[in-house]
């Protein structure tokens, strides 16, 4: 039983299908349980909230990101799965603590005063949900104080700057300043991405890495996760 | 079912209305006077029988005759000549069914090149930095050979885009000769393609062998009328306004067959045409029109298309210029004249003057591939692999150019606005403002896979280097790794018993069981 649920779930990432509505890859997915439906049905089961985490999600995720090598599978594919994913450990946040499972972090993302541009931040947040990162999107044009308070308030790991503008990517440079002067930059790691800026930019205002693109920002973030200070 | 081509729906036109009836009235005036040079005495006393001004000219080296073609002529040849032309193939579903009134676009190969181009990718290693290596393209041109011409037939046989071939390279072999050049190039083709074949001819002694060779394959005179695998086409006309004795009597005897064949004319603008769009437009119109009356003379009904491969002469050294700008305008304005006639039209794009695969090549073709396409000829014919003004073929520029017609094809689907759309978009709209990422990539999917999106550039390579060219490459020994429908072993065995002078080498069947 519980083996046929996670089995389920993980062929219901593979598809990309949060809920029943959404239609899939294969033909006459449509109405049958997603995800969503699926992890309530799990939890109800009082299935074990590791075992869905690892046989379903995570061996699901690999498949997908092999499919995406092979070229079998697009951006949107990856999006599509991400964000079933992102609704699991949503659904499973309540239950993750006394499972004994610790979230990966928690990550706040922004895009910066003065620029409205978030399709970026907003796929990142969707694969860094997907990689099992608890994510907390700010929006756009965030003030920089808010960012300061959110910081202050929400203690993550780390935070994702985005601007698509020439004019905007300097308040990145500001937000990192405030951070320090009110005490915060040494708590978390700072992770920046968009159009104009670069690995050297990054460098020069003192974040910690730079996200070519959502698939490198995710990796940018595990690889300064598991302790290294150096970007890839 | 026959090959669906591409129908565009709003041709473009350089002439107005106006100006097509102003270049026929010249044309017709000109087949009266000046009129033509009549080098082949059969195809002259036809014209006089029919009321045609025919004189004998005095004081030339060769016999000739000065024709006048009086416009009911013309006008009689045009009422006679099939507004619908059928050019069939070994495998029905490759057939194109071309209507002079209809802007339904075929792409096909040709024409017919000396030089066949190599194409290699050799390792280069920085001298500065030996750890540095990378693979050049370096291209080597050489006579074209048999082996070569079955090739590229294969290779096309699986270009998506290709509808139909036309012989790509002249057989240059030390065992072909006049004699069994035209055996060997058909069978070469037909062998390995399943796709319309249409070719010159070298010797019309050959005539009746090649015929036979397609009654054999589609099992008869009459199912090769029903189906005619192979056409033809001839260049009877040379500019300005001649007759020349021996196409022209090739074309006569094409006509009595019954066989499609193509009225192909090639002035060029600057030397054997006016440099004037005008001067040029008026007289490759009246050089056609003059083909077309001959043929219908020799037998009503004759299937013909209106071929037309004008192109302006280059200032630097006089030759052609088919990347010329002026050549794109040319070959549509030679669409809408057979357009005017409801003629089928054979027109030209996608040579360039380059003489490799590259920058220029790409810019070039690319141009006159899609300027052209959009005119709507018929039959487009030149638009796979030609360099250095049509006299080098190169695969590897074919593969190329499948992707360029992919991608003009991609371009005139039909726009999908309708109801049924606006219904399901104006759904997606009200969902996706309600929500936090207002995005609509999850709608993406749906249609990822359906052939409603365009593909990405096939040959596009990671990183910032430029690997088109190797991944063409790759592509192409791909293709040529396909197999291939050849000719059944007991057609080919009959085939090579009763024609003679195939090369035993052709016979792919030779040792089987």
């Amino acid at each position: 039983m519980s083996e046929d649920i996670i089995e389920s779930i993980k062929k219901n990432v593979i598809q990309g299908r949060v809920t029943q509505d959404d239609e899939g890859i294969e033909e006459g997915m449509a109405g049958q349980p997603g995800v969503t439906e699926l992890i309530k049905e799990a939890l109800a089961s009082r299935i074990s909230v590791s075992d869905i985490i690892n046989d379903g999600l995570t061996a699901s995720m690999e498949v997908v990101g092999q499919k995406f090598e092979n070229e079998e599978y697009y951006i949107p594919d990856m999006l599509a799965s991400a964000e079933a994913v992102g609704a699991a450990m949503e659904l499973m946040e309540p239950y993750l603590a006394q499972s004994g499972v610790k979230p990966k972090g928690k990550i706040l993302v922004a895009t910066v005063k003065g620029d409205l541009h978030e399709i970026g931040k907003n796929i990142v947040s969707i694969l860094l949900r997907g990689a099992g990162y608890i994510v907390k999107d700010l929006g756009n044009d965030v003030e920089t104080q808010d960012i300061v308070d959110a910081v202050r308030e929400e203690k993550p790991e780390f935070i994702g700057l985005s601007a698509l503008l020439t004019s905007t990517m300097v308040n990145m440079e500001d937000t990192i300043k405030a951070l320090k002067e009110n005490g915060l930059r040494d708590r978390v790691k700072i992770i920046i991405g968009g159009a104009p800026v670069s690995q050297e930019y990054a460098e020069s205002i003192g974040a910690d890495g730079y996200g070519a693109d959502g698939f490198h920002a995710v990796a940018v973030i595990e690889n300064l996760s598991a302790g290294n200070s150096v970007a890839i | 079912m026959p090959r669906e081509g591409i129908l565009i729906s709003n041709p473009l036109e350089r002439l107005s209305g106006e100006q097509v009836r102003q270049i026929h009235d010249a044309s017709i005036e000109i087949l009266n006077d000046p009129g033509l040079l009549c080098f082949n005495k059969k195809a002259a006393g036809i014209f006089q029988s029919r009321g045609a001004e025919v004189a004998g000219v005095s004081g030339s080296d060769t016999p000739c005759w000065h024709v006048k073609i009086p416009e009911k002529l013309v006008t009689d040849a045009l009422a006679s000549a099939p507004k619908t032309v059928t050019l069939g193939a070994r495998n029905p579903d490759n057939a194109l069914v071309m209507k002079g009134d209809e802007p339904r676009v075929f792409f096909i190969t040709g024409s017919e090149t000396n030089m066949w181009l190599d194409v290699d990718f050799p390792t280069y290693v920085n001298k500065s930095d030996p750890e540095k290596e990378s693979k050049v393209p370096e291209f080597q041109p050489r006579r074209g050979m048999v082996a070569d011409l079955c090739d590229s037939a294969h290779v096309c046989e699986h270009l998506e885009s290709v509808d139909g071939y036309i012989r790509t390279v002249n057989i240059q072999d030390k065992d072909i000769t006049e004699d069994n050049k035209d055996v060997n190039k058909f069978f070469a083709c037909l062998n390995n393609t399943t796709k319309h074949v249409m070719s010159g001819l070298t010797s019309l002694n050959q005539l009746d062998n090649v015929v036979k060779m397609a009654e054999i394959i589609t099992g008869g005179p009459d199912k090769l009328k029903e189906n005619p695998i192979i056409s033809f086409i001839t260049c009877l006309v040379k500019s300005p306004l001649q007759f020349v004795g021996d196409t022209t009597e090739t074309f006569m005897e094409v006509c009595q067959r019954g066989l499609p064949i193509v009225v192909s004319s090639s002035p060029q603008a600057g030397t054997s045409a006016p440099i004037k769009e005008a001067g040029i437009m008026a007289q490759i119109n009246a050089e056609v029109l003059a083909g077309i009356t001959l043929g219908q003379l020799v037998n009503r009904g004759t299937p013909v298309l209106y071929g037309s491969v004008p192109v302006r002469a280059r200032m630097d050294t006089l030759g052609d210029s088919y990347g010329s700008i002026e050549t794109s305008q040319y070959n549509i304005d030679c669409v809408q004249m057979a357009r005017f006639y409801k003629l089928p039209n054979y027109s030209t794009s996608g040579v360039s003057d380059v003489k490799i695969p590259g920058q220029q090549s790409s810019i070039e073709r690319l141009f006159s591939d899609i300027v052209v396409t959009l005119s709507g000829p018929q039959f487009l014919h030149c638009a796979f692999g030609l360099l250095d003004c049509n006299s080098v073929f190169c695969l590897l520029q074919a593969v190329l150019d499948d992707a360029h017609f992919q991608m003009i094809k991609f371009f005139l689907k039909s726009p999908r606005i309708n109801e049924e759309e606006f219904d399901t978009v104006k759904k997606q709209i009200r969902e996706v403002v309600n929500t936090p990422q207002k995005m609509f990539i999850n709608y993406i999917r749906p249609v990822m896979r359906s052939g409603e999106i365009s593909p990405p550039y096939p040959f596009e390579g990671d990183g910032e280097g430029d690997s088109v060219l190797a991944l063409a490459n790759e592509r192409l020994q791909e293709l040529r790794a396909k197999p291939v429908e050849h000719i059944d072993p007991d057609t080919a065995a009959r085939i090579f018993r009763e024609i003679p002078g195939l090369l035993p080498r052709l016979n792919v069947h030779e040792g089987d069981g």
